[in-house]
């Protein structure tokens, strides 16, 4: 097995697609030459041409709305969008056109769309290249929403999006594209709505997406010295939730805490965290906590940047809080 | 200026067959309006009475395998497209029976199989899906079109000029059908565009081939509308269809239109395009009376078939969220 990035890993699945179905296509802002704003995309062009790695215009209505009108016409459609930020751009044609065709046409139509994106903090780029907004597209029926943490599940989870049947927003992180991990050279596909555990342990449960996974273990391996058995979930796709996934860990750790990158305030934790009061009350030995983002803008100054977005620390902290420990 | 009389090439068959069609959608809408008023038919609705020869000459021009997508203003383009009645009138009901089997009403219209793939409530919404499906026909080197039809006032949303400009830069097999009627809901031309006296101008930027025509005329519509249709097919590019008609009713049903003249009124039902259809092929009132009747016939058949259709069950609506 390879070691590859996983930008590297997103970028062999896209081809993977487009070699077995020529239905797949790829499209968006610098995709082509340059390969993309973060080489996910990269070389693509040699290989299948412009006609399949289509450079468009600065357009998220009409890349995504091009995406749409394909999509319903038979074709598999990825198109990217530099970043999640500028899906605030496209919003009328993912919440309005895409999310809605199936539901007014009284099933007659599918929208098989595909929406790369990314973002994230880390690199200090301000308050408009590194939002987390994946809670505004799991509020909206009709829409899948996947956000793929690792190396090892990118590319899975890409070729499921690829394949089903309904528009899937698919959330990629700015400063995992160089994480390396071993990688088998042909992708499987991973079924959506399937959490994974990333770590197993009994006494409390963190479900974590995007970066916090990482950010989880690290604090879960810093508690474990302390004797405190940590366990880690990535629900991987927040739409549809893995909720009996979420629930059986619960009854075994009876604590939760549930971390993301983005803001807490309305944040897809708040959404977990009403689940697992709905449906694990009963085995809940402490009130769920929440970690995510301060409620601020992302700031330039990289001290200001790193306060408002979680650190291990704070995922320490609410777990131990859950623990009822200092 | 005189009237210069223009050349016809359409056979008269063929124009009581427009006419027909027109009639049918008028008398539809009337009756559309008539049940929303007496409370019997839910939702918001819009009728685009005076744009039928709008809706006729270019929904006639298409051929089997094209597909587009419509307005809030959709009755007609869903008819004219092969829509029966009663399904359509079903769907106002809200009935299973109904084009989009009671989940869309009318300003979600719905009929794949006879290409309609969606009629859009948001202004300039569905222009942008059009483009992808003429993507999908070039791409795939198929003699298909996508047909885009919109408003005046959509012409002013950045959804519709980052399609034009994608549909031009990408040759997409799409025709975009300004149906322009003067009126963006309430505003008049003159307060929503700079181009409002022509708004084909909206294609130069785009270096679109545009073609204008008067919209009150089924036989010049259905003719350009060829032209434009041909043109996009053989993959040339897209068209920017300019149709120049009248709205001779409100926005919505029920719309007292305070801010329209009695003068503009009165305007738009001089050019009433049923009346100078009719007048342009010489109908005596004997045979009038037998289209009348013929077209009765099948409106009162769909409000029987609407009256008397499946009422969806409280649980359907959590079918056809997901695929």
């Amino acid at each position: 097995m390879p070691e590859l990035m996983y930008r590297q890993v997103v970028r062999n699945t896209l081809a993977q697609a487009m070699r077995a179905d020529e239905n797949v296509f790829v499209m968006g802002e610098d995709i082509a030459e340059m390969g993309g704003s973060f080489k996910a995309t990269d070389g693509l062009i040699h290989e299948f041409g412009p006609e399949r790695v289509r450079n468009t215009p600065i357009s998220e209505m009409a890349i995504v709305g091009a995406g749409i009108g394909a999509a319903m016409q038979g074709m598999r459609p990825v198109v990217e969008i530099m970043y999640q930020d500028f899906l605030t751009l496209s919003l009328e044609q993912i919440v309005l056109q895409a999310a809605k065709h199936r539901y007014m046409s009284g099933g007659q139509l599918k929208v098989p769309l595909t929406i790369r994106t990314q973002g994230g903090a880390g690199w200090s780029p301000g308050a408009q290249h590194a939002q987390q907004l994946e809670a505004w597209l799991v509020h909206i029926p009709g829409l899948k929403v996947v956000y793929a943490a690792t190396t090892e599940d990118v590319g899975g989870l890409l070729l499921s999006s690829i394949y089903d049947d309904n528009p899937v927003i698919f959330f990629e992180h700015n400063v995992l594209y160089g994480q390396k991990a071993d990688v088998p050279e042909v992708v499987e596909p991973i079924p959506l709505g399937k959490a994974r555990v990333v770590r197993a342990g009994t006494d409390v449960t963190v479900i974590a997406t995007g970066t916090l996974v990482r950010k989880s273990l690290l604090a879960a391996e810093q508690l474990e010295a302390e004797g405190v058995s940590v366990e880690v979930i990535d629900p991987r796709t927040l739409q549809p939730l893995d909720e009996d996934a979420l629930v059986e860990s619960i009854k075994k750790t009876n604590r939760a805490v549930v971390t993301h990158e983005a803001v807490t305030r309305m944040g897809f934790g708040a959404e977990v965290a009403a689940v697992l009061q709905e449906k694990a009350f009963d085995w809940l030995d402490a009130p769920i906590e929440r970690v995510g983002a301060k409620f601020a803008p992302l700031a330039f100054a990289p001290v200001m940047e790193q306060a408002i977005i979680p650190q291990v620390a704070d995922v320490v902290a609410g777990i131990n809080r859950t623990l009822g420990r200092g | 200026m005189a009237k210069v009389e223009k050349k016809r090439v359409v056979s008269a068959e063929r124009v009581r067959d427009f006419l027909r069609e027109m009639l049918l959608i008028r008398r539809f809408e009337e009756k559309v309006e008539e049940l929303f008023r007496g409370s019997e038919l839910p939702g918001f609705l819009h009728v685009a009475i005076g744009q039928e020869a709008a809706e006729v000459g270019v929904c006639a021009a298409m051929e089997d395998g094209d597909v587009f997508g419509s307005t809030h203003r959709a009755h007609g383009h869903a008819l004219a497209r092969g829509t029966h009645p009663n399904a359509l009138m079903a769907e106002l009901y809200g009935k299973i029976e109904g084009c989009s089997h009671g989940y869309g009403g009318s300003m979600h219209l719905y009929d794949v199989e006879n290409g309609n793939l969606g009629a859009n409530a948001v202004v300039g919404g569905g222009i942008a899906g059009l483009v992808g499906a003429g993507l999908a026909f070039a791409m795939r080197d198929e003699p298909r079109v996508a047909v885009a039809f919109f408003g005046d006032g959509a012409t002013n949303t950045g959804a519709f000029h980052e399609s034009m400009n994608l549909a031009q830069l990408w040759k997409t097999k799409t025709l975009f059908v300004c149906e322009n009627n003067g009126w963006a809901e309430s505003t008049p031309g003159w307060q929503h565009s700079p181009v409002w006296e022509d708004m084909s101008k909206r294609a130069l930027a785009y270096d679109m081939h545009s073609i204008k025509v008067d919209g009150q005329d089924v036989e010049e519509t259905y003719e350009k509308a060829r032209e434009a249709l041909a043109y996009v097919r053989s993959g040339q590019g897209p068209v920017f269809l300019d149709v120049e008609t009248k709205r001779m009713h409100g926005h919505f049903i029920g719309d007292p239109q305070v801010y329209r003249s009695d003068e503009d009124r009165a305007a738009a039902a001089a050019d009433d395009p049923i009346v100078l259809t009719r007048e342009r092929i010489g109908i005596d009132d004997a045979e009038w009376e037998l289209l009348e009747a013929e077209v009765r016939t099948m409106i009162d058949a769909s409000v029987e078939y609407g009256r008397n259709g499946t009422t969806p069950q409280p649980e359907d609506a959590l079918k056809n969220v997901y695929v």
